[in-house]
């Protein structure tokens, strides 16, 4: 107390000298002019970083605004009803696309079923459920791992295990699940993110009011998630339908020249239609494979699209 | 937050299936004018440099078989002969003969086969038309310059008399049956050559880099040479015996271009030629090969030599008239008429 008593009078002493301090300090006007160039410096520095980001997003659509001019000069003029409705040939003129389309629109549709059904499971498993410890990092650890495989291994499990382990033959349903595999850790690992960001005062406050942990998950998490969540399906997809790799290795088919109605039956992708007509000599059939692309990211977008479509409902029905 | 997540998530997935669901029904086997009756399902597996003909021949042939759905994959001679060896395929395409391993493969599981010769293949060698001065190489020449651990590295040390140039390397990946057959005529051994050179599983971009560099040296596929005449100079191949050979149809196809003019496969499975459209199609590949190999860019056998492979289908003959590798500049019918 003492001490205390008798450190003021010092604690008070300071404020007499930091009216000296500012003192030393030129007056007015020699302070701006000493500030102003640096101003001017750092003014510089910021338009010419606004430039350089301006000339890297310029670069990068120049690059994609080339690309899609090329394709499509080369492309439209054979995209019409025939290319569309016809089977391969060695004719340019008479072959199609059908049954790579219809190729691509089934696999799209087990691969979303697949990284939907699991993939989200799995990242709620992860993110509500499990409780931290060494398997829940090792698990975490091996799912970051599996992202980064080379998308051929994925085709050689596929050929393993589901063409001749389960003995799903070159079929629909192998391809499906080689792909739907392929994406599962892309969905896994973006949906716990999506999870994670959801406040945990939601979840406490559904707790405190008696809901189980399933309760708040399904009518409160999940929901709030939804936008993030269909995100990264949206953005497994788009890897899934250009791959073609890893469908070639586990075997699927270029020349089919019926449309696939089981899941058993044998089928054809239209990147590997792409890749089969690129790679011959003819020129005429790389002018295909601009026609394919051309189709190729039409279903994309379209696809993309009714996703987004989705995802903006769910997020409209989010309310705090 | 009233809603559930499950039936938006349910949604999804129902929109995505109304959405992929083929919405024409089995409008499939819609029979043209005299169909046979034949009907099943063919699997053919293999080469991708074999892929155009079997293409062809499974076009024409489904226009008079409707009912019988064949099917053809493009994972490559090697990757077609596993399949083939594991019984998934009933046909098999393929750029070289079948190796002994494949064959062991093929026997452990009880597959026999016959083979087929369908069509030439001219491997070309070539450079950039700004070079004037390459005319011709010969098969020694090549070898110098292609065999592992080779160091030329300018043009003056191919020839003397070549100028001093820097040269540039230009051929197909080392899993392409193409590869294959190059390096087992120029350097003796399947598979043995150099591996400082750009290499690339697509033919077209090799035609683009040869094009683009006036140094450069490269082969693959006749076909590829055919439809980028003005792009590319063809240099001819001398054997050895001092009279060098351009590729074309009529040298490929009589045998005077050697050693790089390759026939390429269709193997059979014994057991699948058994099968009514399987031996209806076979039939039609081997008659109708002529006119479609032609169609597609390839060079096709003289007349004997699908004579021949007829016979020998119709024989039943099994197993490779190239037990242990391909034969270097033998003429396709000899080795057939040999049997």
């Amino acid at each position: 107390m003492t001490a205390t008593a008798r450190d003021l009078p010092e604690w008070d002493e300071p404020p007499p000298e930091a009216p000296a301090e500012p003192a030393p300090a030129p007056p007015g006007p020699p302070s701006l002019h000493r500030t102003d160039p640096d101003l001017a410096r750092r003014r510089r520095l910021e338009r010419a970083f606004h430039r350089l980001c301006q000339a890297m997003v310029g670069l990068v659509l120049l690059a994609l605004a080339v690309l899609l001019l090329t394709i499509l000069v080369q492309g439209l003029p054979h995209l019409d009803r025939q290319f569309l409705t016809s089977f391969p040939s060695r004719f340019v003129a008479k072959a199609g696309v059908k049954a790579a389309l219809f190729g691509t629109l089934w696999l799209m549709m087990l691969t979303a079923a697949l990284a939907i059904l699991l993939g989200v499971a799995a990242a709620v498993y992860l993110e509500e459920y499990a409780r931290p410890g060494r398997l829940n990092a090792a698990i975490e650890v091996n799912i970051a791992n599996l992202a980064g495989v080379p998308s051929i291994v994925y085709g050689m499990l596929g050929l393993a295990l589901f063409v001749r382990g389960l003995g799903c033959g070159r079929s629909l349903v192998a391809g499906g699940l080689t792909l739907g595999i392929l994406v599962l850790p892309m969905v896994i690992i973006a949906s716990r993110e999506a999870l994670r960001a959801v406040p945990s005062s939601l979840r406490q406050a559904a707790y405190a009011l008696g809901a189980t942990r399933w309760q708040a998950v399904r009518c409160h998490v999940l929901p709030t998630a939804l936008p993030g969540i269909a995100t990264s399906v949206i953005l497994a997809l788009s890897r899934a339908i250009g791959e073609t790799a890893p469908l070639v290795m586990m075997g699927a088919l270029t020349y089919v020249a019926f449309v696939p109605h089981r899941l058993t039956d044998a089928f054809t992708a239209l990147p590997i239609q792409v890749f089969n007509w690129a790679s011959r000599p003819q020129r005429e059939f790389h002018a295909l494979a601009a026609s394919g692309i051309i189709v190729l990211l039409v279903v994309l977008l379209s696809m993309n699209g009714l996703a987004i479509g989705l995802r903006n409902r769910a997020e409209r029905r989010v309310r705090w | 937050m009233r809603t559930s997540a499950l039936p938006a998530l349910a949604l999804a997935a129902v929109l995505a299936g109304c959405q992929t669901k083929p919405p024409e029904p089995a409008a499939q086997p819609a029979p043209p004018a005299a169909p046979s009756n034949l009907s099943g399902k063919i699997a053919i597996d293999g080469s991708s440099t074999v892929y155009p003909i079997t293409e062809a021949v499974a076009e024409e042939f489904g226009k008079t078989n409707p009912g019988v759905q064949v099917t053809a994959g493009i994972s490559g001679t090697g990757g077609g002969f596993k399949k083939f060896s594991a019984g998934e395929t009933d046909l098999s395409d393929a750029s070289r003969p079948i190796k002994s391993k494949e064959a062991e493969a093929c026997k452990a599981k009880g597959i026999e086969y016959i083979e087929l010769p369908v069509a030439f293949d001219g491997l070309s060698v070539m450079v950039n038309p700004q070079n004037t001065f390459c005319e011709s190489l010969t098969v020694a020449e090549l070898n110098k310059i292609w065999e592992p651990g080779s160091k030329v590295n300018n043009w003056k040390d191919v020839r003397a008399g070549f100028p001093d140039q820097p040269l540039k390397l230009y051929g197909p990946g080392t899993d392409s049956g193409t590869f294959d057959y190059f390096t087992d005529a120029v350097n003796g051994k399947e598979g043995a050559c150099r591996s400082d050179f750009t290499a690339s599983e697509d033919d077209n971009v090799l035609v683009t880099g040869i094009a683009g560099d006036p140094n450069a040296l490269g082969f693959f596929g006749y076909a590829y040479f055919a439809e980028n005449q003005g792009k590319l100079k063809l240099v001819a191949i001398d054997p050895g015996d001092g009279k060098p050979v351009k590729p074309s149809d009529e040298t490929i196809s009589s045998g005077t271009y050697k050693p790089l003019s390759r026939p390429i496969f269709l193997y059979v499975k014994t057991a699948s030629a058994a099968r009514p459209e399987v031996d209806a199609f076979v039939r039609f590949y081997l008659q109708n090969a002529p006119a479609l190999v032609k169609q597609v860019g390839y060079t096709p056998l003289p007349q004997a030599a699908y004579d021949l492979a007829i016979q020998r289908y119709v024989a039943k003959k099994t197993g490779s008239i190239f037990s242990g590798g391909s034969q270097i500049g033998v003429k396709i019918e000899d080795l057939l008429a040999k049997e």
